[in-house]
């Protein structure tokens, strides 16, 4: 029998699967396709201070190898969300969940922290600094240095469970966003989330999305998202979450290689209810094959 | 909802552009007309979202036009192709709502769902009528088949070719109707939304990223709240739509 559990900042996790947040609601419509309790950990919808509605439709686009979203973070707001979805969500699953906090401004990230931190059913808390800055002309937190490390810092200052940073890969230097969320105080850190893009019809002349642009992800995007995982495994000493075109116990293998502790499936998830599931399932069995006996060893063995 | 692999059966052009196939699998999952199946196509990161034409223990009928590269896959498809097909999906058409005289509307792509939705409402001992919209004559399909039901069907034709000249408003009656349920080209909704005088349901379109209510992607605003077109749609009462 091989090993597969990994953990994330002492949070056992039985193997490295996670669903990636946007994917997998909280959780329910999944639980009619298959026992979620299969799973490493969950990571919920992105969640705000208030409820949001999200972008206008449509608000997907096919692309080759992937697709576009721009959901626009539809969530209910933090207060039910740690009122409802997360005891609900409970009922039907015991694993870790990590709460996947998102805001506009810097007292948004820190009271839906708080919030999420205080619930006694999140495990790790993985901030989504992807957004636009409301106080600083609508740049994304992401992308600038200072504002990764004012928000790390912050968020800190109010949790007790791990703080995990979710990385934008829109930006010229992902190392310099890494560090400085190590600086701040991180956890650890969860990369990537979706990269811009834009689809028009060419019929229409218009672009598809009523956004727009979205953000791209699904199998065209796992090449950048190694990359980005190993110059930041290179550079920055803390356990990462890798993501991005995950779809297979492979592709499980190659992030974890290239320093991923654990994984998280996205998009693959939309596409085949059962990915998860089958990665799981499938993982032992490619282990096997490749002469792996504990999946914690192959972490970052590509270096 | 269920994930099965169906056979294709039979795939035959029933006017330009538009195609029938019917295929074989477990079909438990649909739990009735005005659902629809989310179907894999080798090659696409998304499943292609297709109406419940008609089904039976074992057997799946769809009716598709080819509008792009997933639907021309499709169209060239042989007997014996096996497709992964997410099943029982969405709400659906409440039946109970019909009252004796229900009117269905289809209106191009749309006038597949109302098929089975016919055959079930005449099992039923009602009496609906059909209008069925098309652009021209010659892209009518499935009129035929509303016949052999029993049903009176009257078309409309954009052009005139064909039957009523206008839109599918055109060929409705002022009234001596029990309920509307319909499906179609959002215009076409709208119109017959504000022209008709009892209550109804209306199936919505949306891009969809799932089909079964993991990624929001599919979300509108109703006077009831937030819906997702895949799962607490695509049909919708008439009285909370919001346009
Ligand atoms: C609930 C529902 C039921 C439907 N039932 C039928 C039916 O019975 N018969 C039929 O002919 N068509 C139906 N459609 C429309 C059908 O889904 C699209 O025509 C089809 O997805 C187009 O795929 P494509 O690859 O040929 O087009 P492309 O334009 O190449 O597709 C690109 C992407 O856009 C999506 N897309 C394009 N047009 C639509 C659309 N109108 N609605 C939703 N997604 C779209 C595709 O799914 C794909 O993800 C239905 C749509 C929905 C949402
Ligand atoms: C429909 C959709 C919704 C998403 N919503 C969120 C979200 O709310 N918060 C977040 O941090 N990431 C969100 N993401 C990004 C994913 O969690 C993930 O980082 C990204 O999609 C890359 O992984 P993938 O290629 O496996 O999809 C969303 C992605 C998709 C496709
Ligand atoms: S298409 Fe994913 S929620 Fe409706």
């Amino acid at each position: 029998m091989v090993k597969t559990a990994v953990s994330l900042s002492g949070i056992q996790l039985e193997n490295p699967v996670i669903p990636a947040s946007g994917t997998f609601g909280f959780g329910y419509e999944f639980a009619e396709w298959y026992d979620i309790n299969c799973l490493g950990a969950i990571s919920v919808k992105g969640t705000t201070r208030e409820p949001r509605f999200g972008n206008p439709a449509p608000r997907i686009a096919e692309t080759p190898g992937g697709m576009l979203n721009a959901v626009g973070l539809q969530n209910p707001g933090i207060d039910k969300v740690v009122a409802e979805e997360l005891p609900r969500l409970r009922q039907i699953y015991s694993k870790p969940i990590l709460a996947n906090i998102s805001g506009f401004s810097m007292d948004e990230f820190v009271e839906c922290c708080a919030k999420a931190d205080a619930s006694p059913h999140t495990n790790i808390i993985e901030v989504n600094v992807s957004c636009p800055n409301v106080h600083h002309g609508g740049m994304s937190f992401g992308t600038d240095p200072n504002m990764v490390y004012n928000v790390t810092k912050s968020v800190k200052a109010v949790c007790h469970k791990p703080v995990y940073v979710k990385l934008s890969p829109n930006v010229t230097d992902i190392v310099s966003i890494a560090k400085a969320c190590k600086e701040g105080g991180a956890d650890g850190l969860s990369l990537i989330n979706t990269l811009m893009g834009m689809r028009l019809d060419i019929k229409k002349r218009k672009p598809i999305l009523a956004n727009l642009t979205g953000g791209l992800s699904g199998p065209a995007v796992f090449p950048v998202a190694v990359r980005m995982i190993w110059q930041v495994y290179e550079a920055v000493n803390l356990p990462i979450i890798g993501m991005g075109g995950v779809q297979s116990a492979e592709d499980v293998i190659e992030m974890m290689l290239a320093g991923a502790t654990a994984v998280q499936v996205g998009a693959a998830n939309l596409a085949n209810p059962y990915a998860c599931k089958e990665i799981i399932d499938n993982l032992p069995i490619v282990m096997e094959r490749l002469g792996i006996q504990d999946i914690k060893e192959i972490i970052g063995g590509a270096h | 909802m269920k994930r099965g692999l169906f056979t294709v059966e039979v795939n035959e052009k029933l006017a330009p552009g538009t195609f029938r196939m019917v295929l074989a699998g477990d079909t438990s999952a649909i739990t009735g007309p005005g659902q629809f199946v989310n179907i894999a196509l080798e090659g696409k990161f998304l499943r292609r979202p297709i109406s419940v034409c008609d089904y039976a223990e074992g057997s799946l009928t769809i009716v598709y036009k080819v509008v792009g590269k997933g639907t021309e896959q499709m169209s060239g498809m042989t007997a014996g192709t096996v497709l992964d097909i997410l099943t029982g999906l969405g709400n659906g058409y409440d039946l109970d709502k019909s009252g004796q005289t229900p009117l269905l509307i289809g209106g191009g792509a749309g006038v597949p769902p109302m098929y089975n939705l016919a055959r079930k409402l005449v099992s039923q001992g009602k009496q609906p009528s059909v209008i069925l919209g098309f652009n021209k004559a010659e892209e009518l399909f499935l009129k035929e088949e509303f016949e052999a039901l029993g049903v009176a069907v009257t078309v409309a034709t954009a052009d005139g070719s064909l039957g009523v000249k206008g839109f599918v408003t055109d060929a409705m009656p002022a009234e001596g109707y029990t309920h509307i349920y319909t499906c179609g080209p959002e215009p076409m909704l709208k119109a017959i939304y504000d022209k008709s005088v009892t209550s109804g349901q209306f199936s919505f379109e949306e891009r969809m990223g799932c089909g079964f209510g993991a990624c929001m992607g599919c979300t509108c605003k109703t006077k009831y709240g937030n819906k997702r077109i895949c799962r607490e749609g695509p049909v919708l009462e008439k009285e909370e739509i919001i346009w």
